[in-house]
């Protein structure tokens, strides 16, 4: 299904546990990496590879939050909307965001190119608002800045 | 004072291991592996009154002494790092991890070899992608200088050196749920007994640490428990601590100082004072979101376990989230809410449903649907979560309901009784 090398990258990852089950985890990450998100097929693949049942895998796929079970836009959004970021003005940059891609959170616009998703505490309360844009975080936003930034992808 | 925790962080070049061991890194591993046995380690750092700073307080060294002292081949011993930093108002161990992984890294092994550990498994928040990298890098080059795996240091200890990501879930910064989630399952938390010091993860003995806890045990080694004694508070708030500041103040960040730093000198000092001057300080959770909320005249208290624990809160993992005149406690307390519940595991009924009807309670109160017995139901419901399950994250939900229900009832009255905010300068935003 992901070919010989992802087989090989399976493998390294299982050597570094005592049971292959806890390779669980990193490998769900790496199918992720290569497809985009986890559907059931590679959840059934990554079963039968670890030797643990397709329905435990499912329960770690919809437990953990970051796994995402269908396709999100090309650039996700991720708006930490916690305590100390709404102190400082996280829901106004949802509001902005929502009025400036033309959808709510949890969606996706049309064309994929971007989701935009509420989320919890990214652990960056000194740098709020904030969000996660794909893997990389984007601290101290404001309005101009949020614009900016997304004028600069494509 | 001078800088210990965070003396490297503005130094890029301590991002690779000879820029490390240029400013003395991994002299403390040396010391400990060559020339002292596990258990003087553990000695030298109970010495010390080092507590753990992931959020409990617990004497590290003690933690240590708690594990077997000659270790069973079919249960080898193993060494977990918390690095799951997910309290909202915390952001500290994050900026040890990207900014000096060395640090991480030569505390991790310096506790391994303290309990006689296989493995040290670093298990990292999944949101951290760069901090993950950044110690990925710094495992391969520990490796490279055999300072990781075979034989450390020409002993005959060996130690393997993992980082494992999670995947978005608060309830893994649970040392329990945090063996679960490591294991390959739903990140679960376990009763207790069993500690983990008696059976961990893969039932093996363990113990978990919180990554600036271990980045405090080199210092230790190297300078010695009385060194470490002379710094904060003796005899049990000692050392260096680093505070995270964030909300309505000026200059937020991590600032470091010794255990005890009146709050009002990071608020007002170090922090720069209150983001408006036209708002002064209306309150300030001292220790992440789960632990009870201070008023402003509350607030004149040293920055410490014990301090924090005598005015009724907690230091927590010193995430201080700083409130002003302008912020509406209701909203404030419905978002915390809001957070416990999404983060509730789902196991013990209390909390799932709990964190939820709080929550329900909350937001109609903040969006002017409140009736007149709300207060006391919230007071019940957060009364009947306390105690009541396996883990603290329902404690950590109902803590602070408590406390803000009691501290600022006038405001949830208000919000009851006129269906307009108290604060006044937040309107109503109805329910997220």
């Amino acid at each position: 299904m992901l070919g010989p090398e992802f087989e090989k990258t399976v493998d390294a990852i299982v050597a570094k546990y005592p049971q292959p089950k806890a390779a669980i985890l990193p490998v769900l990450w790496e199918v992720q990496k290569a497809k985009g998100y986890i559907d059931l097929h590679s959840e059934e693949w990554v079963a039968s590879r670890l030797g643990v049942a397709a329905s435990h895998v499912h329960g770690c796929v919809t437990f953990y939050t970051m796994y995402k079970q269908r396709p999100s836009g090309r650039h996700h959004i991720q708006v930490c909307t916690t305590l100390s970021c709404m102190l400082r003005g996280s829901d106004e940059l949802v509001g902005h965001l929502e009025k400036k891609l033309g959808i709510k959170t949890g969606e996706t616009t049309p064309d994929g190119k971007f989701s935009l998703v509420r989320v919890e505490c990214l652990g960056s309360c000194g740098t709020a608002p904030m969000f996660q844009l794909n893997d990389d975080y984007h601290e101290n936003l404001t309005l101009e800045s949020v614009d900016r930034l997304l004028a600069s992808l494509d | 004072m001078e800088r210990i925790l965070t003396r490297n962080i503005d130094k890029p070049e301590a991002l690779t291991i000879a820029g490390y061991e240029g400013a003395g890194g991994y002299q403390a591993l040396r010391k400990a592996v060559t020339s002292m046995t596990p258990d003087a380690v553990t000695e030298e750092v109970k010495k010390s009154g080092l507590r753990g700073r992931g959020g409990a307080g617990f004497p590290c060294g003690l933690k240590w002494s708690f594990m077997p002292k000659e270790v069973d081949p079919k249960r080898p011993h193993y060494f977990l790092i918390n690095a799951d930093e997910s309290e909202p108002g915390t952001f500290k161990d994050r900026l040890l991890m990207e900014k000096d992984p060395h640090l991480v890294l030569e505390g991790s092994l310096i506790g391994a070899f303290a309990i006689r550990a296989k493995a040290v498994y670093i298990y990292i928040r999944g949101e951290f992608v760069y901090g993950a990298h950044v110690l990925d890098r710094a495992v391969a080059e520990a490796y490279a200088k055999g300072y990781a795996g075979k034989n450390i240091l020409g002993s005959s200890w060996s130690c393997d050196l993992i980082v494992h990501r999670g995947a978005g879930a608060y309830i893994c910064g649970e040392e329990t749920a945090l063996m679960s989630s490591l294991e390959g399952n739903r990140g679960y938390p376990r009763l207790k007994p069993p500690f983990p010091a008696a059976s961990g993860v893969w039932a093996c003995p363990t113990t978990i640490n919180n990554v600036e806890t271990v980045a405090n045990v080199p210092f230790i080694i190297e300078r010695g428990a009385d060194w470490f004694q002379s710094v904060g508070k003796a005899p049990k708030n000692t050392g260096p601590k680093l505070y995270c500041l964030s909300g309505h103040v000026k200059r937020p960040g991590v600032y470091e100082a010794p255990l005890g730093l009146p709050m009002r000198e990071l608020i007002y000092e170090l922090g720069g004072g209150m983001l408006s001057e036209d708002r002064p300080l209306k309150a300030v959770i001292p220790g992440g979101s789960s632990v009870p909320v201070l008023r402003a005249e509350e607030c004149d208290v040293d920055l410490d376990f014990d301090s924090l624990a005598a005015k009724g809160t907690m230091l927590g993992s010193a995430g201080l989230m700083v409130m002003d005149t302008g912020t509406c406690m209701v909203a404030a307390m419905a978002r915390i809410a809001h957070f416990y519940h999404h983060e509730s595991c789902g196991q013990c009924t209390p909390c799932r449903e709990g964190c939820g009807w709080l929550e329900r309670v909350l937001n109609r109160i903040e969006g002017g649907t409140g009736k007149q017995d709300d207060l006391d139901l919230l007071l019940s419901v957060s009364n009947n979560i306390i105690g009541n399950t396996i883990c603290a994250l329902g404690d950590a939900a109902a803590m602070p309901a408590i406390s803000f229900v009691t501290k600022f009832k006038d405001e949830f009255k208000h919000h009851i009784d006129h269906k307009s905010c108290l604060s006044g300068t937040v309107q109503l935003q109805g329910v997220r």
